[in-house]
């Protein structure tokens, strides 16, 4: 490829209307599997961590209580949407919104396996391939904190405001180290697309082996933007109500909730992408096996991933305040920067 | 299609700075700016810019904006009285305006006539960027880091001298 060259856009050549078509199956199709996700990470979530507290977690709506996050829709829909009249209207309206479309904005630069094709059609099993889709997914999580920062102001209480205090330098103090230990595998892949940084380590290894640290780093810095345990300080429940969205109720409430899930299935998704090679994996058996192995690795490993998100929100207890801002700026950003030099060092030396 | 995007955006990035000024409340001028940035962005991206426009909205509308809207929260800064009006504003303001459109206009239409705009045609590797920064404009790029620093030590230095001789009394409560 050379510098500074020209070059078309897009990866195949089509027509402006079928491209368009294409695109917005696509969308339907991932918002679909994504919602169903979401609502069954949440049930499993719920029968995992009742487990680990030797409860039983959902059992009664539907077999084994699968039917319980439609049940849990249904109520979100019903229930009553207040507006607290000292809110900032506008903004208490637009804030869940942001959150949500921000959260979904970056599951469209997710590959989850090769090309395909598909009565007749040949595509990626990606909405979009950008050239600098991690870019994308760094800049709609920087965005991110607009939704909790406005939401907790917007509700005009205090509860909320200092919810969405803590969410709001959690996340911007995270973000760096976040970014940081990213930079370390961009630059043994040599490129910021995803499916490129994918590629490369089919042709390699797995990123985690050289990138250790900065798995480590990214791993922990992912857990504090998505404001989980142990980290879910903006919505520590003994100190603050619920945080900055102490005052949301009905499908306001609904959609930051949904904004975390997708947040976490994005963190997910871009570790598995990143540290442990995607989609790939030992191919065997028939044609047909050897089509659908790529996605279910993804799958598997992505599961993996927010297993894990469960298993420590059922064994970690919560950080203190001045602990968290002492890990984010004096141990996570130092280390990660190291990982940078050093990576640098070595990607120079070879 | 990419042009009337381009002009598109063009105007949103307009009506947000207008909405900027006309806002009384500093957090919607705040978030207003956030719109600016963010359509500037795209301008970029329809540019063939891609690095350059997702930079902007990590580090502008991302990074400094939420610590803008960050203060204006803190400070819990409510809506501001409206300036007591200039009247040398009032009656040269337009003028002076429409003349400097015109001087802008007829200084940089025939450069830009010159050369085709080309929007949505192709893209700047993200590679370019950095043999760009690195190679050919190594030096102003890492004197502007410098620079940087030298503004970050000195708000460092602003903010810690305020603080000493509340330190000092507490250190003195102390003994």
């Amino acid at each position: 490829m050379p510098a500074g060259g020209l070059r078309r856009c897009g990866r195949y050549e089509m027509t402006t209307l079928a491209f368009f078509l294409l695109s917005l199956v696509k969308c339907l199709v991932v918002l679909f599997i994504l919602l169903t996700a979401v609502a069954y990470i949440q049930l499993a979530e719920r029968k995992i961590v009742g487990r680990m507290q030797a409860r039983v977690g959902p059992t009664r709506v539907g077999p084994f209580g699968l039917l319980q996050p439609a049940a849990d829709a249904v109520k979100f829909i019903l229930k009553e949407d207040l507006i607290p009249d000292t809110a900032h209207k506008f903004l208490y309206v637009l804030a869940p919104m942001l959150a949500v479309v921000l959260a979904l904005l970056s599951i469209t630069v997710i590959p989850i396996g090769g090309d395909i094709t598909l009565f007749g059609v040949h595509t990626a099993l990606q909405i979009t391939d950008l050239n600098v889709g991690l870019l994308l997914i760094l800049g709609v999580t920087s965005l991110g904190v607009y939704g909790v920062v406005l939401g907790g102001w917007a509700s005009n209480s205090k509860y909320s405001l200092l919810g969405s205090l803590r969410g709001g330098s959690q996340m911007i103090s995270y973000e760096l180290s976040l970014g940081l230990s990213l930079i370390g595998p961009i630059m043994l892949a040599g490129t910021l697309s995803l499916r490129g940084i994918v590629e490369a380590q089919r042709h390699l290894h797995w990123f985690i082996l050289p990138q250790i640290v900065a798995f480590f780093i990214y791993i922990t810095a992912a857990f504090a933007e998505t404001n989980r345990v142990p980290f879910d300080l903006p919505d520590a429940e003994g100190e603050l109500g619920a945080g900055y969205h102490t005052e949301y109720s009905a499908m306001k409430f609904a959609m930051f909730f949904l904004a975390e899930y997708v947040n976490m299935i994005t963190v997910s998704c871009v570790a598995t992408l990143v540290f442990f090679g995607g989609w790939s994996g030992p191919l065997f058996g028939p044609a047909l096996l050897v089509a659908i192995e790529p996605i279910l690795y993804f799958l598997a490993k992505v599961f993996f991933f927010l297993f894990l998100y469960i298993w420590v929100r059922g064994t970690l207890p919560r950080f203190r305040y001045d602990q968290l801002m002492g890990f984010g700026w004096k141990v996570l950003v130092p280390l990660a920067l190291a990982n940078v030099m050093v990576t640098a060092l070595v990607v120079a030396w070879r | 299609m990419a042009l009337t995007l381009f002009f598109l955006f063009a105007l949103i990035a307009v009506a947000g700075a207008v909405n900027l000024l006309i806002q009384r409340h500093p957090i919607y001028s705040a978030l207003s700016l956030v719109t600016v940035m963010g359509a500037l962005a795209v301008e970029y991206l329809l540019l063939g810019a891609e690095f350059i426009a997702f930079i902007q909205i990590i580090v502008y509308a991302g990074a400094i904006m939420v610590l803008f809207v960050f203060v204006i929260m803190v400070l819990n800064a409510g809506e501001v009285a409206g300036e007591p009006r200039s009247r040398i504003a009032a009656f040269l303001g337009l003028p002076v305006l429409t003349l400097l459109g015109i001087l802008l206009v007829s200084r940089t239409a025939a450069p830009f006539a010159a050369t085709r705009l080309g929007t949505g045609d192709y893209l700047v590797q993200t590679a370019a960027v950095g043999d760009g920064l690195f190679h050919a404009y190594l030096l102003p790029f890492e004197v502007t880091s410098v620079l940087f620093l030298v503004g970050v030590l000195g708000a460092v230095v602003l903010a810690a001298r305020r603080e000493e001789p509340k330190r000092q009394a507490k250190a003195a409560g102390a003994k």
